[in-house]
C-alpha cells in the first residue's frame, strides 16, 4: 500500500495553531531546563531530552480523545507534557523527590500516570509495544471504544517483540496505534547502518497493518495522520502504524558526545526545518500573532518550567520507610 | 540579569572535567542550543550548549583548564548592554547551595515485619472431602475464579480448542467462550507482554506457559514490566494477574525442558510465588493467586498434574499465601521442601520412622511470601534441618532457608543445615542418568540420618 502523503490544512485556526505552538515550546523550555538541572548535579542516571521531536506528540495529542491510553520509552518527558502530566510533578521525579509523579521511585525513564492514561516510561527497549498492545487488549474486552498510542523508536523497530505484537494485535483487531518515532538514530547507530528495509511502516504489510509515514516535523501534518490511524482503529479495524520521521538535536542521553553524525547536519535540521518555527512561522505571516503575542507566550512557559525547577528543588527527598511501599498491593487499584 | 555558567555533570558519574575548548568569546551573544563548549567528561568529549540568551561577559575558566570541579561558575552571561558584575558581586551560583543532596547517614528503617506462624487447618475437620486430581483442582479453582470474577481471562499457547497441552484448561472454552479463553500463537515474549499490558488496562489475566521453560523467553516482561512497575510508578498501578504452567523436570525430555524455576523467581520483590504440591493446594493457592492484586508466579509440576488428593467440598476453598503446612509432625528432625520435592520428603520420612527417626515435614507451599516462621519454629523444636527440592544447588531456594535459619535460630542448631538439591548439571537424557541427576528420597534419608548422628 503506498504511503499517504499529509499536506498540511491550509485553514487552520490561530487558536489551534497558538496551542500547538505553545504545548511544544512547553516541552522544549522544559527539556533545555532538565538538561540544565541534570548539569548541575539535580538530575541523575539517565535523562533522554526530546528536543526536536517536540511536533510528534503534540500532533498525535491534538488526534486523542479523552480516556484514550499511550504507553512509550525512556524518551518520555515530551509525552508525559503532552497527554497534560503537571510539570512540576514531572521535573520533581527527575530530581528524585516526594514530589514526583512516582514518589521519586521511578526517575527519568520510569514514570507513570494513571489520571492522564499514561501508562509509562519504560526502560528497556521495545518492552512498551505488548504492553501497548495489552492495554487496547483490555479496551477491547471491555468494549469502551478506547485506542491506545504506542510510541517507540526506530531502535526498537528492529526487536523481535514488535513483530510478535503486530501479529497479534493485527490477529485480534486490537484498536493499538503503533507510532515509530524515526529520529533516525537508535543512540549512535543510524537506520541506514542497522538494516536493509529502511521503510519502518512497510513491515506492517507482512503482518495485515496498514500505515503511512509521516513529517515528523510538522505538527499539522502529524495531526492528520493521527486522526486517520485513530478513526481506523475506533472503527474495529484494529491497528495502524504511523512512520513520524523526526530528528532528536541533542546526544541520545546527556552522556552522549554524539559523534556519529556532523554539527552541520543537526544545525540544518534546526535551522530548516524545526517544527516550533514552522509555526511561529505560520503564526507570523498568516497575521495570527503579533511577535508580541509570542513573546507574551514565551514568558508564560518559561514562568510554568521556572516553577517547576524550582518546585523540583524544593520538593523533600522521599521519606526513608517509602524505601519500603508500593512493593505489593493489597488491593487492586481501581480505573482512573 | 547576569547569569553564572557552570561546569556541567555531562554523565552519570563525571565529578570533575577538562575545559577543553571555547567555542565562543568574550562580547558574543548567544542563544538557546548554541555550543559554547567543549568539555571533557570521564568518557568523552562533549559539546555543551547554552541554555539561556544573553551576551558572553567574562570567561572565567580559560581553555585547557584541567580538573575543574562541576558546578563550578566557567563564565558570566550578561543581558544586552549590561555590564559584567565584579567577582564579588557575581550571583551566588545556585547549585552551590542546591547541589544534589548528599545522603545523611539514614536511620535504621525496618524492613516489614516477620511473618507469625499459623497453624489452623486448611479446612474444618467436619467438612466433607472428594478425591481430586491436581489437574482438576487447577480447573475447577480457574473456572470458579472466572464465574465470580468477568475480568479474569485466560491466555496461553493450546488453552482453548485444544484444551491445554496438558488438559489444564479442558472444558474452559466451552463455559467461558473465545473472548476469555484465548488461544495465542507461539510467542511468549509477546503474549506475556501483551498479558501484563492487559492487567495494566484493568484486567486480570492468567498467562499460561506451555511450560515454565518457555517462559524464559517472556522473562522481561515477568520481571521488569509485572514485578517492578507498582514500584516504578509510587503505587499508582501494577499488574494483578497470574504465570501458571508446569515447572521442573518432568520425564525424558532432556535439558532444555526439563528445570526448576523456584529460585529464580523466589529471589524478585514484586513478585508472589507459589509451588503447590497437593491437589487442595493447587486449588486454594490457586484461587488466592487469581484474585491477588499483585503478579503471581504459579509454578506446577507436570508428574504432580495425574495425582489425586483430598480436596475440601466447599462453595469456596482458598488458602492464604505465606502460610505453610506441616504435613506430618515430628521432633527428631525438620524436613522442609514444597512442590514435587514433598514427594520426597515425605518418602523419606516413612523410611526414617520405620528406623525410629520421627520427622516433622513442612510443605511451605508459597515461597514468596514464605513462611519462615513455622520453620523456625519446628528447627527450636528439632534442632536439625534438612531441605529438599529439585533444583540446582547454587543460589537454592534451600540456600536461603538455611541462611535464614543460621540468623534466626543459630543457637538452636545441633548439626549443619543440609541441603538435598538436585545434582549440578543439566537435566540428562538416558533414563539412569536421569535418575541419578534428581533428588532422590535415599539422599533426604541419608542426610536426615547425617544431622541426627545415626
Amino acid at each position: 500500500m503506498p504511503p499517504k502523503k499529509a499536506a498540511a490544512k491550509p485553514n487552520v485556526s490561530a487558536e489551534e495553531l497558538l496551542g500547538h505552538y505553545r504545548e511544544m515550546l512547553l516541552i522544549r523550555r522544559f527539556e533545555e531546563k532538565a538538561g540544565q538541572l541534570y548539569g548541575m548535579g539535580l538530575i541523575g542516571g539517565f535523562c533522554h531530552l526530546y528536543i526536536g521531536q517536540e511536533a510528534v506528540v503534540v500532533g498525535l495529542e491534538a488526534a486523542a480523545e479523552e480516556g484514550d491510553k499511550r504507553v512509550t520509552s525512556y524518551r518520555d518527558h515530551g509525552h508525559m507534557l503532552a497527554c497534560g502530566m503537571d510539570p512540576k510533578g514531572i521535573m520533581a521525579e527527575l530530581t528524585g523527590r516526594e514530589g514526583g509523579f512516582s514518589k521519586g521511585k521511578g526517575g527519568s525513564m520510569h514514570m507513570f500516570s494513571k489520571e492522564k492514561h499514561f501508562y509509562g516510561g519504560h526502560g528497556i527497549v521495545a518492552a512498551q509495544v505488548p504492553l501497548g498492545a495489552g492495554l487496547a487488549f483490555a479496551d477491547k474486552y471491555k468494549g469502551n471504544g478506547r485506542v491506545t498510542f504506542t510510541y517507540f523508536g526506530d531502535g526498537a523497530a528492529n526487536q523481535g517483540q514488535v513483530y510478535e505484537t503486530y501479529n497479534m494485535a493485527e490477529l485480534w483487531d486490537l484498536p493499538v496505534v503503533f507510532v515509530i518515532e524515526n529520529n533516525q538514530y537508535a543512540m549512535g547507530t543510524s537506520v541506514q547502518r542497522s538494516t536493509k528495509s529502511p521503510s519502518l511502516w512497510e513491515r506492517g504489510a507482512a503482518y495485515g497493518i496498514p500505515g503511512e509515514e509521516v513529517d515528523g516535523m510538522n505538527v499539522l501534518a502529524v495531526k492528520e495522520a493521527g486522526e486517520r490511524a485513530v478513526a481506523h482503529c475506533r472503527a474495529g479495524k484494529g491497528p495502524y502504524i504511523l512512520e513520524v520521521k523526526t530528528y532528536r538535536y541533542r546526544g541520545h542521553s546527556m552522556s552522549d558526545p554524539a559523534k556519529y553524525r556532523t554539527r552541520e547536519e543537526v544545525q540544518k535540521m534546526r535551522d530548516e526545518r524545526d517544527p516550533i518555527e514552522q509555526i511561529r512561522d505560520m503564526l507570523l505571516t498568516g497575521k495570527h500573532a503579533t511577535d508580541d503575542d509570542l513573546k507574551a507566550i514565551d514568558k508564560e512557559i518559561k514562568a510554568i518550567v521556572n516553577e517547576a525547577a524550582e518546585f523540583s528543588k524544593e520538593s523533600p527527598e522521599p521519606a526513608l520507610d517509602e524505601l519500603w511501599t508500593d512493593i505489593y498491593a493489597t488491593e487492586i487499584p481501581q480505573e482512573a | 540579569m547576569a547569569t553564572e555558567i557552570l561546569m556541567p555533570a555531562l554523565s552519570p558519574t563525571m565529578e570533575e572535567g577538562t575545559l577543553a575548548k571555547w567555542l565562543v568569546k568574550e562580547g558574543d551573544t548567544v542563544s538557546s542550543g548554541d555550543i559554547m563548549a567543549e568539555i571533557e567528561t570521564d568518557k568523552a568529549t562533549m559539546e555543551f550548549e547554552a541554555v539561556d540568551e544573553g551576551v558572553v561577559g567574562k570567561i572565567l575558566i580559560a581553555e585547557g583548564t584541567e580538573g575543574v570541579k562541576v558546578n563550578t561558575p566557567i563564565a558570566i552571561l550578561v543581558e544586552e548592554g549590561e555590564d559584567v558584575p565584579a567577582a564579588d558581586a557575581a550571583p551566588a551560583a545556585e547549585a552551590k547551595e542546591e547541589a544534589a543532596p548528599v545522603p545523611t547517614k539514614a536511620p535504621a528503617v525496618a524492613a516489614p515485619a516477620a511473618p507469625v506462624a499459623d497453624a489452623t487447618p486448611d479446612w474444618d475437620a467436619d467438612v466433607e472431602v472428594k478425591q481430586t486430581t491436581v489437574r482438576e483442582a487447577l480447573r475447577d479453582a480457574m473456572a470458579e475464579e472466572m464465574r465470580r470474577d468477568p475480568d479474569v481471562f485466560l491466555m496461553g499457547e493450546e488453552v482453548a480448542e485444544y484444551q491445554g497441552a496438558y488438559k489444564i484448561s479442558q472444558g474452559l472454552l466451552d463455559e467461558f467462550g473465545a473472548k476469555r479463553v484465548i488461544d495465542t500463537p507461539i510467542t511468549e515474549h509477546g503474549f506475556a507482554g501483551i498479558g501484563v499490558g492487559a492487567a495494566f488496562g484493568g484486567l486480570k489475566p492468567i498467562v499460561e506457559f506451555m511450560t515454565f521453560n518457555f517462559a524464559m523467553q517472556a522473562i522481561d516482561h515477568i520481571i521488569n514490566s509485572a514485578a517492578k512497575t507498582l514500584y516504578m510508578s509510587g503505587g499508582q498501578m501494577g499488574a494483578p494477574m497470574v504465570f501458571r504452567g508446569p515447572n521442573g523436570a518432568a520425564a525424558r525430555v532432556g535439558a532444555q525442558h526439563s528445570q526448576d524455576y523456584a529460585a529464580w523467581y523466589m529471589q524478585i520483590p514484586g513478585l508472589k510465588v507459589v509451588m503447590p504440591y497437593s491437589a487442595s493446594d493447587a486449588k486454594g493457592l490457586m484461587k488466592t493467586a487469581i484474585r491477588d492484586p499483585n503478579p503471581v508466579i504459579f509454578l506446577e509440576n507436570e508428574i504432580l498434574y495425574g495425582k489425586s488428593f483430598d480436596v475440601p467440598v466447599m462453595d469456596d476453598f482458598t488458602i492464604p499465601f505465606g502460610k505453610a503446612k506441616i504435613e506430618r509432625a515430628g521432633d527428631d528432625v525438620t524436613i522442609v521442601s514444597f512442590g514435587i520435592g514433598m514427594t520426597y520428603a515425605l518418602a523419606a520420612a516413612e523410611k526414617l520412622a520405620e528406623e525410629g527417626i520421627n520427622a516433622e515435614v513442612i510443605n511451605l507451599r508459597t515461597l514468596r511470601p514464605m513462611d519462615t516462621a513455622t520453620i523456625l519454629n519446628s528447627v527450636r523444636k528439632t534442632n536439625r534441618c534438612v531441605t529438599v527440592e529439585e533444583g540446582w544447588p547454587q543460589g537454592s531456594v534451600g540456600g536461603y532457608i538455611s541462611s535464614v535459619i543460621m540468623q534466626e535460630a543459630f543457637d538452636y542448631l545441633d548439626a549443619p543445615v543440609i541441603t538435598c538439591t538436585g545434582k549440578d548439571v543439566p537435566m540428562p537424557y538416558a533414563a539412569n542418568l536421569e535418575k541419578h541427576a534428581l533428588v532422590t528420597a535415599d539422599e533426604v534419608v541419608d542426610a536426615c540420618k547425617k544431622v541426627t548422628y545415626r
